[in-house]
């Protein structure tokens, strides 16, 4: 068990292109971090650079207290899942996992003792026997985990481990792997193009863009406080609504006019938009703070306006509801008991409290 | 519902494949008939497949009046050494190529391609040149450095096709568990790459086991012939001995077969390597 930090750290590949720039990060002992973005944003890059499978082109990787740019991936004492398992297909589910133990020359009554704690642990007993195009996709999964189980390294590293599973059976690993954890109280860095997954899963989350680490949080203070438009629209489902429009002032007070309406905004939130009066900005609200006025009575600051309702998803537990106003569409979840009908109009509140203001040049977070 | 094909198709089908297997069978069988003739009934018109008074005379003579055994040796000696090389050689080469980024990755590699354009023939002056400057004439190691540079381009290419179609991956998951850069090729990729290893060694074995215009230029003396060389020299200025050579033609081909019988489980699964994904 041992911290990951990362001091600085930049890939730049042999044809110039800067996957990974600049990226600061500590991830500390027995800590879950997910590393989550689009693809081509770099986290699988910058997880292979704490493997040792991808050379540091600047900065400093630490796991512990040691600096391990030069050390071999084989001597880091790291476990890695990765996201087609790698399972060595000529070997049983037993050799597979006991592999890394024989390398290390551990002696043979310690390997079977400690593989078969691990089967145990992941429900695979059966099938030690087995060769891997034997098992199904959720078997070959626990076995790749149970070979990085077996090792008992200082730190698990999976690259999009749940990526190649059936929806069902990704919701159940997903769990697997948050128990998982909590057992082993092992580090793990874990990446994913799923916020979902990393929402779910991490302590803490690194949102990566382009190379670039945008927003590295608790998923909680991720949601509710998005450092900039990218990762307020990254992260939440249905993501969050922007409108682009102006902030005008009318008898006093600040008034966002976007198209088609205007929502007041709240009185703490006018110190730090006063630099933006008469300005272009952008405003982004998530789909479970769009109200209908009947039922807007937990809103904290209620603002109104008339919508189209232009399409209804029946979920059950909720209505998801698609609008129209001007020429935006915007998401809003609502409850099941409103009934929305297509084509009317309807009162919409926008719960304006809850709402973020973006910078439309720098796209940062004003609010 | 599947196709049914009428009787009829079968007829053609059928025609046709006896028809392909009549044409290659047919020169085996004649030679194994001449094998069987005794000396005085060579030319005979008789189409028997086993003449009327068959005789493993030649065979007996080969083993017996003939320095056939040595050659038998001198050529197991060339060609399993030449297979070793090519194997180990190849593989090693493949894997490089395939996995790892180098100045003159792909010069190497196609060089390698230019020189299966040219026919042996062609390279015989210029290797004969480089083998007797290297005093290697009437040795079995100019003979084997020769056949090697035959055979390694195109076993390089295929182990790198080969190897090409493992995922990476796995000598990642290799090394993060604690293997190094040769144990992750020893112990994972090698095994999984037994496939493309066998005809690598299976193209090396037929290219040193067969070969006769190359030896003939290197080997000058009859106690080191290989057996091409040594089936050759039966034929004489004034007769030549079709029974013995005949028997012997039967005879090298045995192991070959063998070889094929034996493999062909993987030479199967090898020839079509690469085309579909795992």
């Amino acid at each position: 068990m041992a911290k990951v930090v990362l001091e600085n750290v930049t890939k730049i590949y042999d044809n110039d292109f800067e996957a990974v720039a600049d990226i600061s990060l500590t991830a500390k002992d027995k800590e879950f971090v997910v590393l989550v973005g689009p693809s081509g944003c770099g986290k699988t890059t910058t997880l292979r650079m704490i493997a040792g499978l991808e050379d540091i082109s600047k900065g400093k990787v630490y796991i512990g207290d040691k600096v391990v740019n030069n050390v071999l991936p084989k001597d880091r004492d790291i476990a890695m899942v990765f996201q087609n398992y790698a399972l060595y297909p000529h070997m049983t589910v037993y050799d597979n996992m006991a592999f890394g133990l024989k390398l290390r020359k551990t002696p043979k009554e310690e390997i079977i003792q400690r593989v078969e704690e691990a089967a145990d642990l992941l429900g695979i007993e059966e099938l030690l026997d087995r060769k891997p195009k034997q098992l199904s996709g959720g078997q070959r999964q626990r076995v790749a985990l149970g070979r990085c189980i077996v090792r008992k390294p200082k730190v698990f590293l999976f690259d999009e481990p749940l990526s190649n599973l059936d929806a069902k059976l990704r919701v159940q690993m997903r769990a697997e792997i948050i128990k998982l954890h909590n057992k082993l109280k092992t580090t793990i860095i874990y990446v994913t193009h799923d916020q979902v997954e990393a929402m779910t899963m991490g302590d803490r989350i690194v949102v990566m863009k382009d190379g670039y680490l945008h927003q590295y949080d608790t998923p909680v203070e991720i949601y509710n406080n998005p450092t900039n438009k990218f990762v307020a629209g990254f992260i939440g489902s249905p993501s969050i609504n922007f409108f682009e429009g102006k902030l005008k002032k009318s008898d006093g007070d600040i008034v966002f006019a976007g198209d088609g309406f205007s929502v007041d905004v709240p009185d703490e939130f006018e110190d730090k938009l006063k630099d933006y009066a008469g300005k272009e900005i952008t405003l982004g609200i998530r789909p479970e703070d769009v109200y209908h006025k009947p039922y807007s009575t937990s809103a904290d600051y209620p603002a109104n306006f008339v919508a189209n309702v232009e399409v209804v998803e029946p979920l059950g537990s909720e209505f998801q509801v698609n609008f129209l106003v001007g020429d935006t569409t915007f998401r809003a979840r609502l409850e099941p008991k409103e009934e929305p009908v297509m084509g009317e109009d309807m009162d919409v509140v926008f719960d304006m409290k809850k709402a973020h203001f973006f910078d439309n040049k720098t796209e940062e977070t004003i609010v | 519902m599947r196709h049914k094909t009428k009787p009829f198709h079968y007829i053609i089908i059928y025609a046709i494949v006896l028809f392909f297997v009549a044409i290659s069978v047919y020169p085996v069988l004649r030679v194994i008939t001449i094998s069987l003739r005794p000396g005085d009934n060579l030319l005979t018109r008789s189409l028997r497949i086993i003449p009327e008074d068959a005789t493993f005379e030649n065979y007996i003579k080969l083993f017996t009046n003939e320095p056939f055994l040595l050659w038998v040796r001198n050529s197991v000696l060339v060609t399993i050494t030449v297979t070793i090389i090519g194997v180990v050689l190849a593989s090693m080469a493949g894997y490089a190529f395939s996995r790892h980024k180098f100045p003159g990755r792909k010069l190497g590699l196609h060089s390698l391609l230019i020189t299966q354009m040219f026919p042996a023939t062609m390279l015989l002056l210029p290797l004969y040149i480089m083998i007797s400057k290297l005093g290697l004439i009437n040795s079995f190691l100019g003979l084997i450095i020769m056949y090697s540079a035959t055979a390694l381009p195109f076993c390089i290419w295929l182990m790198k096709g080969y190897y090409d179609t493992i995922p990476p991956s796995l000598e990642e998951a290799a090394n993060v568990d604690g293997a190094s850069k040769f144990t992750a090729f020893y112990k994972v990729i090698l095994p999984l790459a037994a496939p493309a290893l066998v005809i690598a060694a299976l193209f090396s074995f037929m290219t040193a086991w067969n070969e006769y215009i190359i030896a003939a230029q290197v080997l000058w003396y009859e106690d080191m012939f290989t057996i091409p060389l040594g089936l050759k020299s039966f034929q004489g200025n004034m007769t030549t001995e079709w029974g013995l050579y005949a028997a012997g033609a039967i005879v090298i081909s045995i192991p070959v077969v063998a070889l094929f019988l034996f493999l062909s489980k993987w030479l199967v699964s090898g020839l079509t390597l690469g085309s579909v994904k795992e």
